[in-house]
């Protein structure tokens, strides 16, 4: 072959890989989730539904903020058919956005309490996590410190470089939405200020906070409360405990992760099986046994030793209320959390 | 200078400046300038979209790069940068001079292993180190029998410097050893005579002599600090590219662009300063005669502190990376419950690091062709566009590409060509330099030869120029697909959905906190890179 007819041939395959490709991506059918969960969080039953149905599922996984920021960049053109989110916040704000499909009754229905569903129908929550403060007994004797009444109590002295927190974690968000919601702007930048200014350890994810706290580089950390039982898993021997702050306090909120199907989707009946599938018993039990979230449906009980949803002393708050995930990540961002 | 002569590395050969010809004897000039327009105005995609997306940010975004907080990126970039290349400089100069001038035992093994640790990607280090050297690290535990309960950490500036110096020393050693290899001994033979003790010949004469391939090294290093993500991302050091993924991540393009074209205007910045002050001097040698075999200096009894010196290098730069996921990959650790074979994600990185290479060398070859063989204004221009790479970080290319999808082409967003597209606009300019210089290297009069025997341009081209230029276009393929072997940014940001390499695994991996996974696609990573630097390497010290 010639060298000018190779240059052509090379081009010419390259315009048509450039042009072609997607072309042929798009031919199948495949129904596509965005989620801000982890994907050893949802992955498992995500395929576990694949093969159960024989819908094939593409995920993208990513923060919730950050996912559901995309999806309402990506506008009527996004890709995603099903959203799932960590928090009721990031739900509510696609909601508000008009985004999202209302789900038929029987799908609302199954949950539990109508506190983990869109007053408007919109969302479904498909399990409860607790914020909680996770902590080392040891560690805690060591430093010669006693248990927050509040999440508030943190910004103490005593507490000075001993305290992990995940400030890009949609859960932790969503906890300082919560705080502002309920305590004003000012208070709630002040303790971000407070906190920083006490030397809090910032961490990219809950596990690694778990970690730390195991390893003694933090007394304890704010975290949602099924991590721990990951590590207990694997090693039983670890002494590390959970904290419920007592009294309705602001970090014991009970948010759930939950899913929406998009205005946008080009196969609503796939989306709505996908939806139903997370409700249904089988997904209900993984949530329980896997990822030890409390379940939302009637049926299914915790696998865990945790205490009752409805015990747990929780501020009062509508997560829909939490929808401006935006301003608290700005503020976030501002209070100079991440540096 | 002009910003675009700076942004383009002028090509040097023992003093004589780029060959230009009055006439176009090889190819096909029309085409070439055609396809390398094509080329350039992909590569400048990414500006385009950044300057739109900064003018289209509103009054809040203004504020948002006007607040104290930017001052406070831009300060915390130029102090890493400055850190990272003071202490990659430190050690790099004796490591080069010890392994390349002087009697010390195993000097090649020393060479090669301090190398290999270019290999390693940043993110890999940064988060190995994180464990050796962590509050209840490694390292803390070698220590507690002294009553060491906790160290300080380095997450920051200190990690973030501590990784970028050990990641990127061996770019200044390369041209370092290379230039004391080919530097005057007579001139130190000189300074000797007229009684000059060790030091003083080495500062006064061996270390301006090198001068230039300091220089060089040393804005490699710089480059590579500004552009770099994973390093500042796992130490959680607030660098540009940090701030710039973040915004990015969560799809607020406005502040993300506005951050770019700040890190854009920094790093050309940079290139313009160096080129200003780029040392005019003479460095070849004058002198009649051949170049004598260089004789090896005896260390004497320095031999035992420079023998600890490499051997803590060595260590430090890949010893503790690799012994972390060895104890990774042996410890039991919370194991991570989405397995994925090896063998998809060999089959995933290598296939895309092999295509990106393909269609970067082909996209460079008419381009290196122009900077070479023509001399217009228009083809310096072309060519000099062509290397805005050098001044778009991975992060700020997949940003733009990003804005351009979802606004203007959305059939190709999340796609594999896109993907491909990114890595090419990053990586087009180590393919053009190894393509020209190869050119650059071939006689004209080989090529006008074949013509007036008759060869049309395009046989000259594939008969005389091609073959003759085979070894530095390969070795341009080379240094793309090892680059894009390792590539984290770009790759996290337009990969299609589910779509998985070594670098989002372990990248997803340590932010989950699965360490166990992050051991076996890093080893892996760490051994196919290292054969392809070694294939680099060989074809360097065959050329001599």
């Amino acid at each position: 072959m010639s060298t000018q007819r190779f240059i052509l041939f090379s081009l010419v395959i390259l315009l048509v890989t450039l042009v072609g490709a997607p072309a042929f991506a798009d031919d199948e059918q495949v129904l596509t989730v965005y989620s801000g969960r982890n994907e050893s969080l949802i992955g498992p039953i995500l395929a576990q539904f694949s093969e159960d149905t024989g819908i094939t599922v593409e995920i993208l996984y990513g923060g919730t903020s950050a996912v559901a920021n995309q999806i309402l960049t990506e506008g009527e053109n996004s890709p995603a058919d099903v959203f799932i989110a960590q928090d009721g916040g990031a739900l509510g704000a696609l909601a508000a956005a008009d985004m999202l499909h209302r789900l038929p009754d029987a799908t609302i229905e199954r949950v539990v309490d109508s506190a983990f569903v869109s007053p408007d129908r919109l969302w479904a929550g498909l399990s409860g996590r607790a914020r909680v403060f996770v902590y080392s007994p040891e560690s805690l004797e060591e430093h010669g410190l006693e248990l927050p009444g509040s999440i508030l109590d943190l910004t103490g002295e005593e507490w000075s470089g001993l305290v992990g927190w995940a400030p890009t974690n949609a859960s932790f968000v969503a906890n300082v939405t919560a705080m502002r919601v309920l305590l004003g702007e000012d208070e709630t930048a002040g303790w971000l200020a407070e906190m920083i200014a006490n030397g809090v350890q910032a961490y990219p994810k809950n596990t690694p906070i778990v970690q730390a706290t195991i390893d003694g580089e933090v007394v304890g950390g704010l975290v949602n409360h099924y991590y721990l039982f990951r590590f207990l898993a694997e090693d039983p021997d670890i002494t590390a405990t959970l904290h419920f702050f007592p009294g309705g306090d602001l970090g014991s909120l009970i948010n759930i992760a939950g899913a929406a199907i998009l205005k946008s989707t080009d196969q609503p009946y796939d989306a709505l099986a996908l939806v139903d599938y997370l409700l249904s018993d089988t997904a209900q039990e993984y949530f329980a046994q896997s990822t030890y979230e409390y379940p939302l449906v009637a049926s299914v009980h915790p696998s865990v030793d945790l205490p009752a949803l409805a015990e747990i002393e929780t501020p009062e708050i509508d997560l829909s209320d939490l929808a401006d995930l935006q301003g608290t990540v700005q503020m976030i961002e501002d209070s100079g959390a991440l540096e | 200078m002009s910003l675009a002569d700076a942004i383009r590395p002028r090509l040097r050969l023992n003093g004589q400046h780029q060959v230009s010809l009055a006439r176009w004897h090889v190819g096909n000039r029309k085409l070439a300038q055609v396809v390398g327009l094509a080329v350039v105005a992909v590569v400048m995609i990414p500006v385009v979209y950044l300057v739109i997306g900064a003018i289209s940010a509103d009054q809040e975004g203004l504020e948002y790069l006007l607040r104290a907080r930017t001052a406070r990126i831009v300060g915390n970039s130029v102090g890493l940068m400055l850190a990272t290349t003071l202490c990659a400089t430190a050690i790099a100069i004796p490591f080069a001079w010890l392994t390349s001038r002087t009697d010390l035992p195993g000097q090649r093994a020393w060479l090669v292993f301090g190398l290999a640790a270019m290999v390693i990607p940043s993110y890999l280090t940064a988060v190995t180190y994180a464990e050796a050297f962590g509050p209840r690290g490694i390292l803390q535990s070698l220590l507690a029998p002294f009553g060491v309960e906790r160290l300080p950490g380095i997450r920051g500036f200190f990690g973030a410097t501590l990784t970028i110096t050990f990641v990127t020393f061996p770019y200044i050693v390369l041209p370092l050893r290379a230039a004391l290899l080919h530097c005057d001994r007579s001139l130190e033979e000189a300074g000797q005579s007229l009684g000059l003790n060790r030091w003083q010949v080495f500062r006064q004469i061996t270390l301006p002599q090198l001068r230039p391939a300091l220089s060089a090294g040393t804005l490699m290093t710089a480059l590579y600090t500004l552009s770099d993500f994973g390093a500042v991302a796992v130490m959680h050091f607030n660098a540009f590219t940090r701030a710039i993924f973040i915004q990015t991540a969560s799809f607020r393009m406005d502040n993300a662009s506005m951050l770019a074209l700040l890190l854009i205007a920094l790093t050309a910045a940079l290139l313009l300063l160096r080129s200003w002050q780029r040392h005019r001097g003479r460095h070849y040698r004058i002198g009649v005669g051949a170049q004598r075999h260089l004789e090896a200096i005896p260390l004497g009894k320095w031999k035992f502190p420079a023998l600890i010196f490499c051997g803590a290098v060595v260590f430090t730069g890949v010893g503790i990376p690799v012994l972390v996921l060895f104890k990774w990959l042996a410890g039991h650790i919370i194991t991570n419950p989405i397995q994925v074979p090896m063998t998809l994600l060999m089959r995933n990185t290598i296939g895309v690091s092999a295509v990106s290479a393909l269609v970067v060398t082909i996209a460079a070859f008419p381009l290196a062709l122009l900077a070479t063989r023509g001399t217009s204004r228009f083809n310096r221009w072309l060519v000099n566009a062509a290397y805005a790479g050098n001044v778009l970080p991975g992060i700020v290319i997949a940003l733009a590409l990003v804005m351009f999808a979802t606004r203007n082409l959305m059939s190709i967003y999340q796609t594999l060509p896109l993907l491909i597209i990114g890595y090419s606009i990053r990586y087009l300019p180590f393919s053009i330099g190894a393509t020209e210089s190869a050119f650059a290297q071939i006689n004209p009069r080989f090529e006008e030869v074949a013509r007036s025997l008759g060869l049309s341009p395009w046989a000259a081209l594939a008969r005389i120029t091609v073959p003759l230029a085979r070894g530095g276009i390969l070795a341009g393929l080379a240094l793309v697909f090892l680059n894009v072997m390792k590539e984290l940014p770009t790759t996290l940001i337009l990969r299609p959905i589910g779509f998985r390499t070594f670098a989002t695994r372990i990248w997803s991996s340590y932010d989950e906190a699965f360490l166990s996974s992050i051991a076996l696609p890093g080893l892996v990573l760490i051994l196919v890179s290292a054969f392809a630097l070694a294939l680099i390497l060989r074809r360097e010290e065959a050329l001599g």
